[in-house]
């Protein structure tokens, strides 16, 4: 089964972190949660993979 | 307009006047679609059966009305579907929309070849009329319908369950090798019994409404989620017989259920969806919650819960009758066997084995159907609405949205009663799944159907010409519990369309043990008498 990189794999990660936070300027709480709600939705769209997608939640939600 | 409801005579039966109470083998309460189909099957396989009622007619309101094809393929065996299916509407087709915009359409059957469609709606009401009238054919074979007569206790005892009714001419009672509790969703029988019946609770509450109305619109199930008639929420439209649509529109948690069932309230919301032109009229209206819900397990020891008794989902999906339907197929034959001793009384855990995971399927879908449809909190909110909102643009995401996953028939995967394959066979059909129907001919040269075909009891499907084979097949044919031996192949039936040799992949020489639900107990490419054999024990909880 695939597994979570665990190492950057995004070429700029500076920009990429930048333009996630610009994604949601001037957004109010409830814009802001559909928004990352769709993106979720696209980026687990993209990789597909249940079994990948289940170890990414673990991971999202580890620690709370 | 509504022809009126069938009023079924209550007869004063001599068992009331017995000074000990009567002993029977089976004792079905609840003259429901579930009820009606155990008590129909046993009698059809030889075992009389006392069928109870409180009442003296069809249900009232509108319960269920999709009918799916597999229940359709139950009734057919049963001797009832052709009516079922004329007197229906037939659809395959479901359309989801957004609003205004038809985010997708869905085809339950798009393939050709099979008898009956992917569903017919038929209220249930008239469903059980010519269940009724099927069943009242069966009396001199020994179905004994009892018409007004109430359970109001049960008592197990070691090797029988008493029970006690009431009827017009006061109490009696009764006692019965087996009591089948088909008696619904406020089942008397498993409050007799003081069984907990827990799960998850809904707090969302909808208007359900049929609706007489004459509309060309066509005959498909149609859902909205936030349509602007009905802003917010969601709403269904689904044709029924005779003229009557089934109209179901989500209200929310606050919702307060008196209020909303007025016609004051209901009617400017019927005509806010239907247009202000559309005459109608109210046929029946209710304001409902649901659960999510079910039994620990189905058999307890002489009494077997089965239908809405044993479990219990939302409507949306229609797995509530459908599921029930196949609780009452699954049974009976087992129940036929051990009571004429032709199978150990462990045949019978195999009904909770296969049928409690079934449940749980059903259960699984219809919360995941309603947890999209009424979100909980903020979170799934926007979940919600980021599926519906990306849906029209990135057809992904409609396969995220979720208006009720309609009912499939279960595969028993898993069954103490399967052989699992030695040889490989390409097709999703696979021991556990019922069989698949296919048009064939017969050896006159008649049209007719694969599953029509088959016999009451196990029956082996052999593809294939080879003599030598038959002959040695020829001696299950022969057995306590006989093996009907069908073949498809050269003087026997025919598949000129090859759709039975596909959906089986079939080659010559395949071999198909069928139970005498339809379902696949074992397959192979080689057919050899003693595996045969092994797998009817095994199918039938004999051990060596």
């Amino acid at each position: 089964m695939s597994q979570l990189h665990p190492e950057n794999r995004i070429g700029d990660p500076d920009t990429f972190y930048a333009e996630l936070i610009e994604l949601h300027r001037g957004l109010n709480d409830e814009q802001a949660r559909l928004v990352d709600a769709r993106l979720i939705l696209l980026l687990a769209n993209e990789v597909g993979d249940l079994g990948v997608l289940r170890q990414a939640m673990a991971a999202a939600r580890q620690g709370i | 307009m509504t022809d009126p409801a069938p009023h079924f005579r209550y007869r004063r039966h001599p068992d009331q006047a017995a000074s000990q109470p009567p002993r029977h083998k089976v004792i079905v309460v609840g003259g429901g679609p579930v009820g009606l189909a155990v008590a129909v099957d046993l009698v059809q396989q030889g075992i009389p059966a006392v069928l109870l009622d409180e009442d003296d007619t069809v249900s009232t309101g509108s319960r269920s009305i999709c009918w799916a094809k597999r229940t359709l393929e139950i009734f057919d065996r049963l001797g009832c579907a052709e009516r079922m299916v004329a007197r229906g509407v037939t659809w395959n087709l479901g359309k989801v929309f957004y609003g205004e915009k038809l985010l997708y359409e869905f085809n339950l059957l798009p393939e050709g070849g099979h008898r009956f469609p992917a569903f017919i709606n038929l209220q249930q009401n008239l469903a059980e009329e010519i269940f009724v009238a099927e069943a009242e054919t069966l009396a001199a074979r020994g179905l004994d319908l009892r018409w007004k007569n109430r359970v109001t206790g049960v008592r197990p005892q070691g090797d029988h369950v008493e029970i006690e009714i009431e009827t017009p001419d006061g109490p009696y009672r009764l006692r019965c090798d087996y009591l089948i509790a088909a008696d619904g969703v406020r089942s008397t029988v498993r409050r007799a019994l003081g069984l907990d019946f827990k799960g998850q609770v809904f707090e969302d509450r909808f208007l359900i409404t049929d609706v007489r109305m004459h509309a060309d619109f066509p005959t498909e199930r149609r859902f909205w989620f936030d349509p602007t008639f009905h802003s917010g929420r969601s709403a269904l439209l689904h044709r029924q017989a005779d003229d009557v649509w089934r109209i179901d529109l989500q209200l929310g948690a606050d919702a307060d259920p008196e209020r909303e069932r007025e016609p004051e309230r209901v009617i400017p919301r019927i005509r806010a969806m239907l247009g202000p032109e559309r005459a109608f009229e109210i046929v029946w209206t209710s304001v409902y919650t649901f659960q999510c819900r079910r039994l620990d397990k189905f058999r307890h020891g002489r009494v077997i819960f089965a239908g809405d008794a044993a479990h219990q989902v939302s409507p949306f999906g229609a797995r509530g009758g459908n599921g029930g339907v196949q609780d009452a197929d699954n049974l009976a034959w087992k129940l036929a066997l051990v009571l004429k001793g032709l199978a150990p009384e462990d045949l019978l855990e195999s009904y909770d084995a296969e049928r409690i995971p079934a449940a749980d399927e059903n259960i699984m879908h219809s919360t995941h159907a309603t947890d999209f449809m009424t979100p909980k909190n903020p979170v799934s909110a926007a979940f919600h609405h980021a599926a519906l909102t990306l849906a029209e643009r990135h057809p992904f995401a409609r396969s995220l949205v979720n208006s009720g996953r309609l009912s499939r028939p279960a595969t028993l995967d898993g069954s103490p009663l399967n052989t699992g394959d030695r040889d490989r066979f390409a097709t999703t059909m696979r021991p556990g799944s019922p069989a698949l129907d296919a048009p064939i001919t017969r050896p006159d040269g008649g049209k007719s159907w694969l599953l029509r075909e088959l016999q009451q009891g196990f029956t082996a499907l052999y593809f294939g010409d080879d003599d030598e084979t038959l002959v040695r097949l020829a001696p299950l044919a022969q057995g306590p519990v006989p093996v009907a031996l069908r073949r498809i192949g050269r003087g026997a039936l025919g598949d000129p369309s090859g759709a039975a040799r596909e959906r089986y992949d079939a080659e010559p020489g395949t071999l198909y043990l069928l139970r005498p639900d339809q379902h696949v107990a074992a397959r192979w490419r080689k057919p050899d008498r003693d595996a045969i054999r092994r797998a009817l024990d095994h199918a039938l909880e004999r051990t060596d």
